[in-house]
């Protein structure tokens, strides 16, 4: 056999899992053919008392089903009465495995996941070995899928329905010691006692029945008809309705499969799962979520669109000026990944401050366990705070992460350029400052970058590369080599003001401030984006940021416009905002000190109280100037299309323009920097599922209501007339 | 079509629906519904057999009011063999919906005497008892955005703006009215005491009632929906649904919500030719009923489009009504209710209502028609409306007319 190896030992057959041809054992059609010959010889033979399923891949057991097939499945047409028998044949195995009369024991030797998992759940015991790499784990849903091989059913009946809805809803994968208390092993042992155990087990125990067939079984903590489950399934509706807005089907369905299974013996049990699974196959939610966020995402912290051709470069020593909070998580995450950081602030003691914060932040982590006394002593070692530009000399790159401010940008860039070597890299963690701009201030503009971090640095995975006009491809790779050093993704995009995923972000921001101006309620407003999917509504947004900022900008786009000998009016939103902070001192919710130092009260949309906020009740009236008289309210419907349509056209205005190339870096960059929804598979794709003529059509519509914000580019139309797609032709 | 007239309505009064101090709790559901069986034949003279079919509302119709309590319940008063009975769930208005199916029937010419009321016994079969899809099957679940009643009955109060004073005040008012119809003994009439097996006398008067509870008292009581919505998603679903509504403000408490009891009651209707042959004194002709069906997570807003469906196919207005019953399920569908239907709450639960009696949910339609007829009676007015709110997002309107 091609991918399981049989032999006998000691009166028990090992069936030994090692694709050769995959880097990892996956869960395939070819791999379940060989495991149910191997179950059938085994039974056969009179002197084999038992099975014992384990792998040859060092570390590995099972890592899970093939996401390949199960995207190419996903994006092709679905017979789902021909799906249905096919994954049936899956279950069909599996039950005979577990009911062909001789126990089978599952020896798992590492990594469990997924579909690995539940080929374990079919076997009568699980042991595993206690080693920290060995995650144990259904983590479909992590993906928009769900368990599709009995998951759903096998492991509320081992383990109670809340404990295992718990796992399942969230794609838990669990450390040895966590899978053995939570019952979904039964037994860790050292990586040599593995097969001995399983043999033992055999011979001294050796149950062939699972619990789900002995005829006086329940589930734990009760089945299908008692009151907690009821209660169970209740409370699990509503927490995952509200967290979910309704928005991911695999959610939805691993709730109805068990729901409609648990009551039925296990062979019945498998196909309610199965249509689930099919369902969730069918709906654009998963395939895109996988492409995007596994594939795609997978190329961005691989550095797949790296410059090839340019030796790697490895990074040693980095400098980070401005210890604010962005330098400060840039030399927290640069030191983790075992850099040493010098970090230069105006004065000593600002930059020590910032340092303190990076210790404050692990001091966190410790308390939480989540690292150790000795790591947070290594970070901190390899951070030197300084005000000396002259400690900067033999870094290989340095980060700019000082004020948006050009003047001081420039300041900084020469004074770290004078101190740098020609092999260094320069970069500027601006948010939306031209690149190509900010270069002239070097006298290296080839070895001048964008690097856009995203706030909180510690968490925040993505980083947008910005090439600027006169970026080497040199230096691009050192950037790349750099971020994948640090453990970041990144997606490459070409130069202009706010570059990709701000530009994208703004337009939502932007929306609600039209909607608020159009007279919408303020909580019809947040709350529509919530179900939009965005992880944060715009006020609150705002207030967040800080209204400062945004009537900063205002006050400067008039102070150029006025240099400029134009004429300047303020929008009704920009005039909203100068209204909150010049009549009302409200500034968000983390406002600047007053004049004289005493710290101002939180408050802008919204009023902050001890945690607790609320909109401004008075909101409305303060600003019943600019905001038009309403008759109805808007259906929600709308809105929530206006949300992510003003979002998808910026994303498709920046292809247009050039300032990404590439639709997967464009779906994975907005998902992963700014909050799009991650359901919809990113701006590219959503297009693509709703149908680009469609998407036209009803862009035209809201163009033609609610401004020229809307009005479909070019490529679109031009999309729509060929009946082409982002993905396909 | 002939008309239905009502002939007699009786209840038993509502004891506290509580195992350890309930003067009930010792009482079956099949005992309570005997109670009030047995008084009909009893009060108007005339023999069981005459009753062509016993129509009982039961809301949680398991355990010991499972199985067609309606025939269970006939068989236990000792009515004839030859009566039959069933049992309906339409939720909070079972009891007024049996009578509005009974009376379907008389004018239909199908039968011509029916009894038609409800019981349920909440100290032993415990709300939510009989289970049920609407909150378990994700299916059903998400796409109704269910919540519990009083997570509705609070968003009702926010949405339309009901302060928790404005809520406490009802509910003051409900047991300030009940109590002093009870000193005036206005229900005389129409209680049936419930006696155990030996006669001894085990309840005669309502005993959920706390007389004299002012807004100060009310005031200290915590917020009952609170945790349960904001802890568990519900408030989150409820907004979903609504998304005008920012944040729910939870108002509804033990105290000015429905109680938690056990009763029965029972209505006599039948066609005015029964009556003549058994000479019986018609009370009240059944006008119009009507049930409908309204967003199903707000829930408890169906009073108001049942009553005005109902008053249009009568031919009527709300002018025309003297009297109205609204359920006190939660104080904010009476708010609302009132608001709706742009009438006083001096003409409204004129003698208080379920926050200060109880609410034994397949009973209470029923003891509502009763509590109309007796005080249009007294007041010597002509027409009545009984309206209900009902899970799942439904409402039921009767209008009744003296005659």
């Amino acid at each position: 056999m091609a991918i399981i190896d049989y032999r006998v030992e000691d009166g028990v057959a090992i069936l030994t899992w090692n694709d050769q041809d995959r880097p990892m054992n996956v869960l395939s059609g070819d791999a379940l053919a060989e495991l149910g010959t191997g179950v059938e010889r085994a039974v056969a033979d009179d002197a084999v008392k038992g099975i014992i399923l384990t792998s040859g891949k060092p570390g590995i057991f099972v890592a899970g089903g093939d996401l390949q097939q199960i995207e190419q499945l996903g994006s092709g047409a679905i017979d789902p009465a021909a799906l249905l028998e096919r994954t049936s044949a899956v279950l069909d195995q599996l039950r005979r495995m577990e009911t062909c009369g001789k126990p089978v024991v599952a020896a798992l030797n590492g990594v469990t996941l997924g579909g690995g998992y539940e080929i374990a759940l079919a076997c009568h015991r699980r042991i595993l070995v206690n080693e920290r790499h060995a995650l144990v784990g259904l983590p479909e849903a992590g993906l928009g899928l769900m368990p599709g091989a009995g998951g759903t059913q096998r492991l509320p009946r081992l383990i109670g329905v809340q404990g295992a809805l718990g796992l399942i809803m969230r794609g838990a994968q669990l450390a040895a010691q966590e899978a053995l208390s939570k019952g979904l092993v039964d037994e860790l042992v050292e990586p040599e006692e593995l097969i001995p155990a399983a043999k033992k087990w055999i011979h001294e125990v050796g149950t062939a029945t699972q619990p789900w067939d002995d005829k006086r079984y329940d589930v734990p903590g009760g089945g299908s008809g008692s009151v907690t489950f009821a209660q169970t399934m209740m409370g699990s509706n509503a927490m995952t309705h509200a967290n979910t807005y309704g928005n991911m089907p695999s959610q939805k369905a691993i709730l109805q499969s068990v729901y409609e299974g648990l009551g039925l013996p296990m062979d019945r049990a498998g196909k309610v799962e199965t249509r689930q699974f099919i369902r969730v196959l069918r709906d654009p939610t998963a395939r895109s979520m996988l492409r995007t966020l596994f594939f795609s995402l997978q190329a961005c912290q691989k550095g797949a669109r790296r410059p090839k051709d340019v030796p790697r470069f490895d990074v040693k020593k980095v400098g980070v000026l401005g210890a604010g909070l962005m330098g400060q998580g840039i030399a927290h995450v640069s030191a983790k990944a075992g850099i040493d950081v010098v970090l230069v602030d105006r004065d000593l003691a600002s930059a020590q401050r910032g340092k303190d914060m990076v210790a404050k932040t692990l001091d966190r982590r410790l308390q939480k366990a989540r690292t150790t006394p000795e790591r947070v002593e290594a970070i901190l070692g390899r951070i030197h705070p300084t005000e000396d530009y002259d400690d900067l000399k033999g870094c290989d790159v340095v980060v700019e992460a000082v004020f948006e401010d050009r003047d001081l940008k420039a300041k900084v860039t020469r004074a770290a350029d004078e101190r740098l070597g020609d092999e260094a890299i320069f970069a500027s963690n601006t948010s939306g400052l031209p690149i190509t701009e900010l270069a002239k201030a070097s006298s290296r503009p080839r070895s001048f970058i964008g690097l856009h971090f995203f706030s909180p640095v510690e968490r925040m995975q993505m980083v947008e590369i910005v090439v600027g006009d006169e970026t080497s491809q040199e230096t691009l790779a050192k950037a790349w080599d750099y971020i994948l050093q640090i453990k970041k993704a990144g997606i490459v995009v070409n130069d202009s003001p706010g570059f990709y995923t701000s530009r994208v972000f703004g337009t939502f921001i932007s929306e609600g401030n039209h909607l608020l101006v159009e007279g919408v309620k303020p909580s019809l407003i947040e709350n529509a984006a919530n179900a939009a999917g965005m992880p944060m509504p715009p006020l609150g947004i705002s207030d967040q940021v800080g209204l400062g900022t945004m009537y900063r900008v205002a006050k400067q786009a008039e102070k150029d416009a006025r240099a400029a000998g134009k004429s300047w009016e303020p929008s009704p939103a920009q005039a909203i905002i100068a209204s909150l902070i010049e009549d009302h001192d409200r500034w968000g919710a983390h406002p600047p000190p007053k004049e004289d130092g005493t710290p101002r009260v939180p408050g802008g949309f919204y009023d902050y109280d001890e945690g607790a906020k609320q909109l401004w009740p008075e909101l409305g009236s303060a600003m019943s100037r600019w905001i038009e008289p309403t008759g109805e309210q808007p259906d929600p419907v709308v809105l929530r299309r206006r949300y992510l349509f003003v979002q998808c056209l910026e994303a498709v205005r920046c292809l247009e323009e050039g300032v990404i190339t590439d639709v997967r870096d464009g779906d994975v960059g907005v998902i992963m920097a700014v909050g799009f929804p991650a359901f919809t598979g990113g701006p590219f794709t959503y297009i693509d599922n709703y149908g680009v003529a469609a998407f036209v059509r009803d862009a035209e519509a809201l163009s033609t209501q609610y401004g020229e914000r809307f009005e479909p580019p070019r490529i679109l139309r031009q999309m729509a007339a060929d009946g082409r797609t982002f993905y396909g032709v | 079509m002939t008309d239905c007239f009502i002939y007699d309505a009786v209840r038993t009064p509502r004891g506290k629906g509580r195992k350890k101090d309930g003067a009930l709790a010792d009482a079956t559901p099949l005992h309570l519904a005997r109670t009030v069986l047995e008084a009909l034949p009893e009060r108007a003279r005339f023999e069981s057999k005459e009753i062509e079919d016993v129509i009982f509302g039961c809301v949680e119709p398991v355990g010991e009011q499972g199985a067609n309590v309606g025939r269970m319940a006939a068989l236990m008063a000792g009515y004839d063999e030859a009566v039959p009975g069933l049992q309906l769930n339409r939720f909070c208005s079972s009891g007024l919906e049996a009578v509005n199916i009974g009376a379907a029937k008389v004018k239909a010419g199908d039968a011509d005497l029916i009894v038609a009321g409800g019981v349920e016994s909440m100290s032993r079969i415990s709300m939510g008892a009989s289970g049920g899809a609407w909150s378990a099957d994700p299916e059903l679940a998400w796409s109704t955005s269910f919540v519990p009643q009083g997570i509705s009955a609070d968003l009702i109060a926010t949405k339309y703006g009901h302060s928790r004073s404005d809520v406490d005040s009802f509910a003051v008012e409900s047991q300030r009215r009940a109590a002093a119809a009870w000193e005036h003994r206005y229900f005389d009439e129409s209680i049936v005491a419930v006696k155990d097996a030996i006669g001894v006398t085990m309840l005669d008067c309502d005993e959920h009632m706390r007389p004299g509870t002012t807004l100060a008292d009310l005031a200290q009581l915590q917020p009952s929906f609170e945790m349960m919505g904001r802890n568990f998603g519900f408030d989150a679903v409820a907004i979903q649904k609504h998304p005008d509504v920012e944040q729910i403000k939870h108002v509804h408490h033990a105290g000015n919500s429905s109680g938690i009891v056990d009763g029965a009651a029972a209505v006599l209707l039948g066609s005015r030719e029964a009556g003549r042959r058994l000479g019986l004194q018609p009370r009240a002709r059944i006008v119009r009923s009507v049930t409908v069906g309204t967003e199903p997570c707000i829930m408890l807003t169906g009073p108001a489009p049942a009553s005005k469906k109902a008053l249009a196919k009568a031919g009527m207005q709300a002018s025309d009504i003297d009297l109205w019953e609204i359920n006190e399920a939660f104080a904010s569908v009476c708010l609302l209710f009132m608001e709706e239907m742009g009438i006083d709450h001096s003409a409204t639960n004129v003698n208080g209502g379920a926050i200060a009696f109880g609410h034994p949910l397949g009973a209470t339609g029923a003891m509502l028609i009763g509590t109309l007829l007796d005080e249009l009676e007294r007041k010597d007015l002509g027409t009545g409306l009984v309206s209900l709110c009902v899970g799942a997002g439904m409402g039921t309107s009767t209008i009744i007319e003296r005659v």
